[in-house]
C-alpha cells in the first residue's frame, strides 16, 4: 500500500536548472522524516504517473519553472485537460485529469512547488540564482512536510507568497 | 520519389508556411513549406532546430559513468542508451557480447523488452492514437490523449497500464524508473530476486492479452482504411536493422542486415563494430540533424529506414508465436508484397513488437537462469568500444574511445531518428505534394504532415520540460518576408488567428 503523502520531483539533472525538482527530492530523502511519505523522481511527468496518485491523501509536485516568481511558488492544482505541444511530457494538472479520466474518481489534493529556474542548457550546473532558490525551497518543504495536511498547505501558500 | 521538393529553384519568390514546433513528438522540430502563387508546394522540409552537443559533453568523463549519464539524453528511452553504452563499455573491459555471463545477458534483454514495451505503448496510445481513432483532420480539441481517454476509456486505460508495466520491469531491474544503474562494464550490478520475478510474472499474461488487443486495434484501423493507409506518406526505401544469425527479429544483439525496396538482401550478418565502413553521414546546411546513407549504395540511393517497420520487414521470423502470427498477417495484408512500405504501417509493426516484448518478458521470467548470481565478467582492457542495439525507434549506435586513464576521448552516437531523417523528409514531401499542394492550408490539413512524421515516432531532444515554454505557432510569410497570417495553438488545444498579422 502506498504511503499517504507523495512528493514527486521531476526534471533532468543534466540540463542546468531543470535539475531543481530532483535536487529537492534528494534533500527530502536526506533531511526529512519519510516514514509516511513516498518519494518519486522522473525526467518528466507521463500518463502512467496518474496511477501513482492512487490511494494518496496529499501530493506535492516539485519542478523548475521559468514563469513563477522567485524563489518559488506553491499553488494548489485542479485537474485540467491541458495538452501541451508534446504529450511526451504532461503538466501535473493533466496527470490529475488523466487520473479522473481512467475512472479513479477525484484525485487527491495536489500542490505544485514551482522553483524559479533560468538556464536549461545541456551539461550546465545550477545557475547561482537557482542555487539560492533551491536553498529557500529546501527550508520551505521541510516545514511543509512537518504538517502534511491540505488545509495547512493552503494557508502556507498565501503566507509564503507574501513573505517572499 | 519527392527529392525534387527538397530545395526550390527560386525560394525568394515563394510563400513560406512553418509548423513550429511539430506537436506530439519528443523534442523540437519544425516543418517549412514554400508555396507558389497557386498554392503548389515547391519545397518541404523537416528541420531539427535543437543542437544538443551531447557527444562533446561526455568527452573528458570516465567511461564507467556512461550507463548512467547517457540516460539523460532522453526521458523516453533512457534504457536504450544505457544498454547501448553498456555494450560498448563491455568491450572496454575486454568482454564481447558472447562472453557476457548468461544471467547478465538475460537481465539486459529483460530490461530492454520492458523499455521497448513502455516506449511503444506511450507512442501508440498517447501520441498516435488520437489521429488514428479520431481522424487526421478531426477537431483539434479532441485530437489528444485526453480525448482518447474520454471517448475510448478502455483503450486509453490499457495504454496507461501497458506503459506502467514496462516501467515496472525497468524499476525492478534498475532500482529506479529512471537513472537506474543496471548495466555496468562486463555485466549487471544487481540480481533479480525470486520475489521480484514473481511480482512481474503475476501480471504478464494480462499484458500479453492487452498487447494482442493492441495489434487488433491497429490492424482494424489500418485495414478499414485501405488503400489510404497503404498510400499515405508512403515511400519505397531500404531498411536497416539487426537480426539474429538465423534471421529472427532481434532487439538486443545481432548482425546488421539491409534489404532494399524489393526485399533483396543488400548486406547481412555484418558485425556492427564495422558500422563506419557501411554508413556515412551527410551534412546539409539547412538542418542540425545529419543524413546517414549506406556507402555501398551512395548518397542518392543509400538512405534507409530503421525502427519497427524496418525490423518486421527485415526479419525472416519472430521467435514468439503470437507475434509471429501477427507478423504473418501483417506481411499478407498488402496482397503478398515482399516488403511493406506504408509509413502508417509503422504503427502496426510497433504493436507487433509490443506483443513480442510481452511474450519475451514472460519467457525470460520463466527461465531459471534469470535468477542467477553470476553477473559480471572481466577481460583485457581495450581502448575502443562500440555498442549497438535496436532501440524502440530503430538502430542505435554508441561508439567510444578512452585513453590510458579510462577517460573518454571520442564519442560518436547515431540515434535512430537520425537514420530516419531522409525518410521523414521524403514522407513530408509526399504528403505535401499529394494532399496539400494547390489547397488552402488549414490546421487540420497541416496535421497530415505531423501524422506522417509521428509515424516514425521521432525523438528530437532530451527531456527539458520547463513549465511555460511550449508554444505552437503557424506563420504564413509572403515573398517579402512579411507575416501574412499567424495562427497560435494554445495548451488547451484552442486556436486563435492573431489580428496583428
Amino acid at each position: 500500500m502506498p504511503k499517504p503523502v507523495l512528493v514527486f520531483g521531476y526534471g533532468n539533472l543534466s540540463r542546468g536548472d531543470d535539475a531543481l525538482g530532483p535536487l529537492l527530492i534528494d534533500y527530502v530523502q536526506e533531511r526529512c522524516d519519510t516514514e509516511a511519505i513516498d518519494i518519486l523522481t522522473d525526467f518528466q511527468l507521463q500518463i502512467e504517473h496518474a496511477l501513482d496518485l492512487e490511494h494518496r491523501e496529499l501530493v506535492l509536485f516539485a519542478d523548475a519553472s521559468v514563469a513563477c516568481e522567485a524563489p518559488f511558488e506553491l499553488n494548489e492544482l485542479e485537474p485540467a485537460l491541458e495538452i501541451a505541444y508534446t504529450t511526451h511530457a504532461l503538466h501535473p494538472a493533466s496527470v490529475m485529469a488523466v487520473f479522473q479520466s481512467i475512472g479513479k474518481g477525484p484525485p487527491p489534493p495536489c500542490f505544485l512547488l514551482a522553483i524559479k529556474g533560468e538556464t536549461f542548457e545541456l551539461g550546465e550546473n545550477l545557475s547561482p540564482n537557482a542555487e539560492r532558490h533551491l536553498r529557500h525551497a529546501e527550508s520551505f518543504i521541510e516545514e511543509l512536510l512537518q504538517n502534511p495536511h491540505p488545509a495547512v498547505w493552503r494557508s502556507k501558500k498565501f503566507k509564503e507568497s507574501t513573505v517572499i | 520519389m519527392y527529392e525534387h521538393l527538397e530545395t526550390a529553384d527560386n525560394p525568394e519568390n515563394l510563400r513560406r508556411i512553418a509548423i513550429d514546433p511539430v506537436s506530439r513528438v519528443e523534442g523540437h522540430g519544425k516543418v517549412t513549406l514554400l508555396l507558389d502563387e497557386h498554392n503548389q508546394v515547391k519545397q518541404a522540409r523537416l528541420h531539427i532546430v535543437e543542437f544538443r552537443g551531447f557527444e562533446r559533453f561526455m568527452q573528458g568523463r570516465p567511461y564507467w559513468e556512461l550507463p548512467v549519464i547517457v540516460q539523460r539524453l532522453c526521458g523516453i528511452c533512457p534504457v536504450s542508451h544505457q544498454l547501448a553504452a553498456g555494450k560498448a563499455i563491455d568491450q572496454l573491459v575486454g568482454i564481447d557480447p558472447d562472453k557476457l555471463p548468461p544471467t547478465a545477458d538475460k537481465l539486459r534483454r529483460l530490461l530492454h523488452f520492458g523499455q521497448v514495451l513502455q516506449s511503444h505503448a506511450l507512442h501508440f496510445f498517447h501520441l498516435a492514437s488520437p489521429d488514428l481513432l479520431f481522424g487526421f483532420e478531426s477537431e483539434i480539441g479532441k485530437r489528444n490523449v485526453i480525448g482518447v481517454l474520454s471517448d475510448y476509456p478502455d483503450i486509453g486505460l490499457k495504454g496507461v497500464k501497458l506503459r506502467k508495466y514496462g516501467q515496472e520491469v525497468i524499476r525492478v531491474i534498475c532500482g529506479k524508473r529512471i537513472h537506474g544503474t543496471g548495466a555496468i562494464a562486463g555485466g549487471m550490478n544487481k540480481a533479480l530476486t525470486l520475489e521480484e520475478r514473481d511480482y512481474l510474472l503475476k501480471d504478464v499474461d494480462q499484458i500479453i492479452a492487452w498487447s494482442e488487443e493492441a495489434v487488433d486495434v491497429i490492424k482494424k484501423v489500418h485495414c478499414s482504411h485501405l488503400p489510404y493507409y497503404d498510400e499515405f506518406a508512403t515511400i519505397r526505401s531500404n531498411y536497416l536493422g539487426l537480426t539474429r544469425p538465423d534471421g529472427a527479429l532481434e532487439l538486443y544483439h545481432g548482425g546488421i542486415r539491409v534489404k532494399n525496396d524489393r526485399g533483396e538482401t543488400v548486406i547481412d550478418h555484418i558485425d556492427y563494430c564495422g558500422y563506419s565502413d557501411i554508413i556515412h553521414e551527410e551534412v546539409r546546411s539547412w538542418s542540425y540533424m545529419k543524413f546517414p546513407y549506406l556507402l555501398a549504395l551512395g548518397k542518392e540511393d543509400g538512405w534507409y529506414r530503421v525502427g519497427p517497420l524496418a525490423r518486421v520487414n527485415n526479419c525472416d521470423y519472430i521467435d514468439t508465436p503470437l507475434a509471429e502470427a501477427a507478423r504473418f498477417e501483417f506481411k499478407a495484408h498488402g496482397g503478398g508484397q515482399v516488403m511493406v512500405h506504408s509509413t502508417l504501417a509503422f504503427h502496426w509493426a510497433r504493436m507487433i513488437e509490443v506483443l513480442h516484448c510481452a511474450e519475451s518478458i514472460k519467457n525470460l521470467l520463466l527461465d531459471p537462469e534469470i535468477l542467477g548470481r553470476d553477473l559480471v565478467a572481466r577481460g583485457e582492457k581495450r581502448y575502443e568500444g562500440i555498442g549497438v542495439i535496436e532501440a524502440p525507434r530503430g538502430t542505435l549506435f554508441h561508439h567510444y574511445r578512452v585513453d590510458e586513464n579510462d577517460i573518454l576521448t571520442k564519442v560518436n552516437l547515431i540515434v535512430s531518428t537520425t537514420s530516419n531523417n531522409t525518410a521523414m523528409n521524403e514522407s513530408v514531401r509526399q504528403v505535401a505534394a499529394t494532399y496539400l499542394s494547390g489547397r488552402e492550408l488549414t490546421e487540420p490539413l497541416l496535421n497530415n504532415l505531423e501524422v506522417a512524421i509521428r509515424a516514425y515516432d521521432p525523438c528530437l531532444s532530451c527531456a527539458t520540460h520547463a513549465v511555460g515554454k511550449m508554444p505552437l505557432q503557424v506563420e504564413l510569410v509572403d515573398a517579402e518576408g512579411r507575416i501574412a497570417d499567424r495562427i497560435v495553438k494554445y495548451g488547451d488545444g484552442t486556436i486563435e488567428r492573431l489580428a496583428d498579422a
